[in-house]
């Protein structure tokens, strides 16, 4: 895990706000898969903060401790300072969940107003339809909505109870390019409106988008965390390719890189910067051939990140 | 990582009482409208004791009688208590299974919905829908099975096997802990059917084969089944309060089951 010490301006605002949800010192076992590995976690207010990684990180794990669906093996987790079950708790907090069945024979409005009545001060069904662009769908039932549709509404059952804490999870799978920016937009207002929340994605170009911290989560561990651009200057780098008469373990030890590997006849280099490493590389090898320098890609970047579990991370700090 | 409690009281966010009491009665409204508009559900449920009472009790044997009561007479007890067993584990199991298997009760549970709201939605609607069957046998045997019985007595007959709905929603909310979203409408057939054949309900007690009659006893529905002919003057003029007894015994013995079920849910057997 990366101690970030330097201070960010967003940073130093996410220091301000309160922990409205923490995991500390969490496992979580399902039979004998270690679906969190001791992490600790933590949401401040007025914050949004993603959970990002690939499938079967756990992500979805995580929120589900934090909303008292299942129990930690050891470890606490704690919303508004107390248990994640108590009803008080949950009066003031939302969840889009990922669900494989929703009762297809209600109306739009009849799920949510059933959900409203739940909260103590939902707000007005028209502001929810609006705020998740449901008004042309009302009507429908949850069995004739296409696959964003849904995604839509159960977000509006998230949003309805205008809780404080909102928990997504992958809340914009299925949702195509344009539903995806405007439930983008959606949860910039609601932070706005000084709400909490806390997002799980696989897509980098989303948390980014939408997080003041990200928390980069692989295998149960958090590998990563800090600001989008923290995390963006762990990840990005350059990745240089070459064939090369070198032993892998001699590369490696060239100051900046920070992973190689073999790729068929060639060797792939990721490292910080190119020139420092390909000086070297040309002083070490006179017979390198077939160089490439590429800019890694975000995603790819990201990838690197959650493969290798962690260690380069830790071996860059 | 430290928390301050700054901020964060939660006093003033409680729920009054008549507003749980709203929550209880929307959940149960829109647990009757799904259902109501899930046609699997409603085929099943009303269409079958409706079907087999017209062609049994109303096309064939409509002159005939057992004991001194006329079959049409008779058949309204028997095909109620199975119409009511059908309504209610239906009602509870294959919901409640689809629900846990599919994430959707998840959902539920992440909201502030009081938990025991969910559970009472599905037993309110299981008694609405025992009603419903209950009602329409009522209607068809006195149209056209000649069944006349005091006004004071069907609304007996009606509120017993209404009644006899708990113990079938208990035993479909345990069906429901158990079985997998799928395989749960089989799971219940292979309660439901079986049960009722041995119960007596679809053949009379008197009709079955010693080794059956004798299983019968054991068995909930037949107690029911009694209790509603007990009604109507015939059966076998056991102990009612025994039949109530047992049937008691069997709803806590289910509860104490989907108890099981609901306490795994929560994680806390894993803790």
């Amino acid at each position: 895990m990366i101690a970030t010490t330097e201070y960010s301006p967003s940073a130093l605002r996410s220091d301000t706000g309160t922990v409205v949800a923490s995991l500390e010192a969490v496992s979580k076992n399902y039979e004998k898969v270690r679906a969190l590995r001791n992490i600790n976690f933590s949401v401040r207010a007025g914050q949004v903060v993603a959970l990002l990684g690939p499938n079967g990180a756990g992500k979805t794990t995580a929120v589900k401790l934090l909303l008292g669906l299942i129990q930690p093996n050891s470890g606490k987790a704690r919303v508004f300072s107390g248990d994640p079950t108590n009803p008080q708790n949950r009066l003031r907090t939302g969840a889009m969940l990922q669900v494989g069945r929703v009762p297809e024979t209600l109306r739009v409005r009849e799920h949510i107003d059933l959900f409203s009545s739940y909260y103590t001060n939902p707000l007005p069904l028209h502001d929810v339809l609006a705020a998740a662009g449901l008004e042309k769908l009302c009507d429908r039932k949850f069995g004739d909505l296409s696959g964003g549709q849904r995604q839509r509404t159960l977000f509006a059952l998230a949003i309805c109870g205008n809780p404080d804490l909102l928990f997504l999870d992958e809340p914009t799978v299925g949702l195509d390019v344009e539903a995806r920016r405007t439930l983008w937009e959606e949860i910039r207002r609601l932070v706005d409106c000084g709400k909490t929340v806390l997002l799980t994605t696989h897509y980098l170009e989303e948390a980014d988008a939408l997080a003041d911290r990200i928390a980069v989560i692989n295998q149960g561990e958090i590998i990563a965390e800090g600001t989008p651009a923290e995390i963006k200057a762990q990840t990005s780098g350059k990745r240089i390719r070459c064939i090369t008469s070198l032993a892998l373990a001699s590369i490696l030890n060239i100051p900046g890189v920070t992973d190689v590997r073999q790729d068929r006849e060639a060797v792939e280099i990721q490292a910080r910067e190119a020139e420092p490493v390909v000086r070297a590389l040309l002083a070490r090898d006179a017979s390198l051939s077939a160089l490439e320098i590429t800019s890694a890609g975000l995603e790819e970047a990201f990838l690197a990140l959650t493969q290798d579990n962690g260690q380069k991370v830790d071996s860059q700090s | 990582m430290s928390a301050t409690a700054a901020g964060l009281s939660n006093t003033g966010i409680e729920r009054s009482a008549s507003h749980t009491a709203e929550i209880y009665l929307k959940e149960a409204k829109y647990e009757f409208l799904k259902n109501l508009r899930l046609r699997v559900y409603t085929a099943s449920v009303i269409s079958f004791p409706l079907m087999f009472y017209v062609l049994f009790g109303l096309v064939l044997n409509s002159k005939e009688t057992i004991g001194a009561t006329s079959v049409p007479t008779y058949l309204i007890a028997t095909y109620g208590t199975f119409g009511v067993m059908g309504a209610s584990l239906f009602g509870t199991a294959s919901g409640l299974a689809a629900d846990r298997g599919l994430g959707w009760l998840q959902v539920k549970r992440a909201s502030p919905m009081p938990p025991f709201a969910y559970f009472a939605a599905k037993v309110i609607l299981s008694m609405i829908f025992s009603a419903i069957v209950v009602s329409l046998l009522l209607v068809l045997g006195i149209s056209f099975g000649g069944v006349r019985l005091p006004f004071a007595q069907m609304v007996t007959l009606l509120g017993t096997l209404v009644a006899g709905s708990l113990p079938f929603s208990a035993m479909g909310l345990a069906i429901g802990y158990f079985a997998g979203p799928n395989s749960a409408p089989a799971v219940i057939n292979m309660f439901y059917l079986p049960l009722s054949f041995c119960s007596g309900l679809w053949v009379p007690y008197m009709f079955l084969p010693k080794l059956v009659r004798q299983i019968a006893l054991a068995l909930p529905p037949y107690h029911l089944s009694q209790l509603a002919l007990g009604v109507v003057g015939t059966g076998r003029h056991e102990s009612a309060a025994t039949h109530w007894e047992l049937l008691l015994a069997f709803t806590l013995i289910c509860l104490g089951v989907a108890r099981i079920g609901f306490q795994r849910d929560q994680g806390k057997l894993y803790g």
